[in-house]
């Protein structure tokens, strides 16, 4: 039900896991895959949720752009700066394509964590410019002291930090929905926590912890009945779902390039035009400008207005290749269906296989269906460190801590977990692979 | 895995000296901020000797058996002994599998050794460490 009204119409029903044989085919495209680790083990990559790797396409792409086109986008007249400036804005379209975007509601950011500060920035600039009077400031990104900011007890540093910050800087307050003790938001605090006093609800897609897919469409409906704008973190939703981002009825969305396979040095900042345009920029200098004269500046529109500098021109490109690469990974545009679907499967196996383990304690959903492809568990009696460790011995590559969500790790009681993160090129036998290393974690440490 | 020597995994189950105790002289909280581990340590000095080191410790049983080992060795002996130790302890840690550590000063904080392979780990390892030196300048004692 959650996923029917979070994905995109047309990839929702019901698409196949990859076939042992796609599988294989897929793995042949990332070179790393092939690698061993900790003497001649063959590489269990199961932390994608923190970086995914890299197929052939996107390397490819990004050396092709150094030897054959390299200048520096959006200056200069010559014919390397055109093509670079061409392969730049066809990565955009191509990216704002794969969230159901135009292209021009697309901001290039040096990652998620970035487009997300830009957007708490836009807040206290804003503020910032009507207190002084120095500047014309939307009224939706004016602070006032009293007016609230709203976040979850479930996001990722990078979505709480910055909401903090702003706090300090502007005198507003912060406040959060809870989490469940299966995991879900805590909906009975939505008419608590939010009142006409909220200027800005944000909360992520998918937590980068428990798993948990968010019901995007209410949260987005029920900021917007108070007059907020809301921010989604879709750092763990677009490379694992499809997400049609203007369908889902929010303002602002960020996302990261390298946990999508495509390179680091890249992240993404959506927003509906309209919620650009009345944003101040972030960033300034080269660029971004429209004119420039000693006593003051105008703006570029958006996108431009928030990319200042000589960009990531090359990430870009390589991004581009990433997301082709998804897309093609299904016929007829089911890429991402496919992917949400195999990887459903190898947390379905996951789940089955660590409930059978008393000593094992899963964090989050219990099903599959309000899942994305993360899955968070302690073991009793052994820190995630030392799981983490005797499972790099057998080759296998997971995340331990508190994955920068330490205060719901808090919320847990629990100091750090162990958590299994897919994509698209993980086997069912990797997932066997991580529950044997379990039971030998257990051996060691019983 | 060289890791986890059994001398280590009997420190982390069994740890020595835990728990925090009076009266003690200064109290530090040191975290690791990339996995949430903590610490909580007690120093109680009698003039220049470590009387007593009493802990809480939150952590895996590398950063569990380091704090362990820490008490067996600093405990009745003088502030420059434990800042020595502390110096080898250190060295060994950090010199990415080099430095096997010399028995005579490090006891059973040799075992330890593996440690310095496990560049992630070594944190681990000395973050009652860090505590320790933090709770002498705390002290006031001359270093």
């Amino acid at each position: 039900m959650t996923l029917s009204s979070t994905s995109a119409p047309a990839a929702d029903t019901a698409a196949e896991p990859f076939t042992d044989a796609e599988v294989a085919a897929i793995r042949a495209d990332f070179p790393i895959l092939a690698r061993t680790v900790r003497d001649g083990r063959p590489l269990v990559y199961l932390d994608s949720g923190a970086t995914s790797q890299k197929p052939r396409a996107v390397l490819d792409a990004e050396r092709d752009f150094y030897e054959r086109h390299n200048a520096a986008v959006h200056r200069g007249a010559h014919q390397l700066a055109e093509e670079a400036t061409d392969a730049y804005e066809a990565a955009r379209a191509a990216v704002a394509g794969f969230v159901g975007a135009p292209a021009d509601e697309v901001v290039f950011t040096k990652n998620a964590t970035e487009s997300l500060n830009l957007v708490a920035h836009a807040f206290s600039s804003a503020t910032a410019y009507r207190a002084l009077g120095t500047a014309e400031a939307d009224d939706r990104f004016v602070l006032r002291p009293g007016d609230e900011v709203v976040v979850t007890e479930m996001e990722h540093h990078a979505n709480l930090v910055p909401w903090q910050e702003l706090c300090r800087r502007t005198g507003a307050t912060l406040r959060w929905l809870g989490v469940t003790d299966d995991g879900h938001l805590d909906l009975a605090d939505l008419d608590r926590v939010l009142s006409p006093r909220t200027r800005v609800l944000a909360t992520t897609h998918v937590s980068n912890v428990l798993g948990t897919i968010t019901p995007v469409a209410e949260l987005a409906a029920a900021a917007h009945r108070v007059g907020a704008l809301f921010v989604l973190d879709a750092c763990q939703s677009v490379p694992h779902l499809p997400v049609d981002l203007p369908g889902l009825g929010v303002d602002l969305a960020a996302f990261s390039g390298h946990k999508m396979l495509g390179p680091s040095g890249v992240g993404l900042l959506w927003g509906r035009a309209e919620v650009l345009d009345a944003m101040p920029p972030f960033l300034t200098g080269g660029s971004m400008i429209e004119t420039v004269r000693m006593e003051g500046s105008t703006y570029a529109p958006a996108p431009q207005k928030f990319e200042a500098g000589v960009p990531m021109a090359a990430q870009a490109v390589g991004l581009h290749a990433a997301v082709d690469h998804l897309t093609a990974l299904g016929a007829d545009g089911t890429g991402m269906a496919r992917v949400e679907a195999h990887e459903r499967r190898l947390v379905g196996r996951l789940l089955d296989a660590l409930g059978e383990l008393p000593w094992v304690r899963v964090l989050g959903p219990a099903g599959t269906a309000e899942r994305g492809a993360v899955v968070s568990f302690v073991v009793d009696d052994v820190h995630a460190h030392d799981v983490g460790q005797v499972l790099d011995d057998d080759g296998i590559a997971v995340r331990v801590g508190h994955h920068c969500a330490w205060p719901l790790h808090r919320r847990f009681g629990v100091a750090a977990t162990t958590r299994v993160s897919f994509g698209p090129y993980n086997t069912v036998g990797e997932v066997d692979a991580v529950v044997a290393g379990l039971h030998r974690v257990r051996e060691v440490f019983a | 895995m060289d890791l986890y020597a059994e001398l280590i995994l009997e420190h982390s189950k069994r740890p020595h000296g835990a728990g925090l105790r009076d009266p003690f002289d200064a109290e530090v909280h040191h975290v690791n901020p990339t996995c949430g581990d903590e610490v909580t340590l007690r120093l109680d000095l009698d003039g220049d000797t470590v009387r007593d080191v009493s802990y809480d410790a939150l952590g895996c049983s590398i950063s569990r058996a380091s704090a362990s080992v820490l008490h067996e060795l600093v405990v009745g002996r003088s502030v420059a002994d434990g800042l020595a130790v502390h110096t080898a302890m250190r060295a060994m840690l950090t010199s990415r599998g080099t430095d096997p550590g010399d028995e005579d000063v490090l006891g059973d904080g040799v075992a330890l050794a593996g440690v310095s392979r496990y560049p992630a780990r070594v944190k681990c390892a000395l973050l009652s460490w860090m505590a320790f030196t933090d709770a002498l300048g705390r002290a006031s004692v001359p270093a």
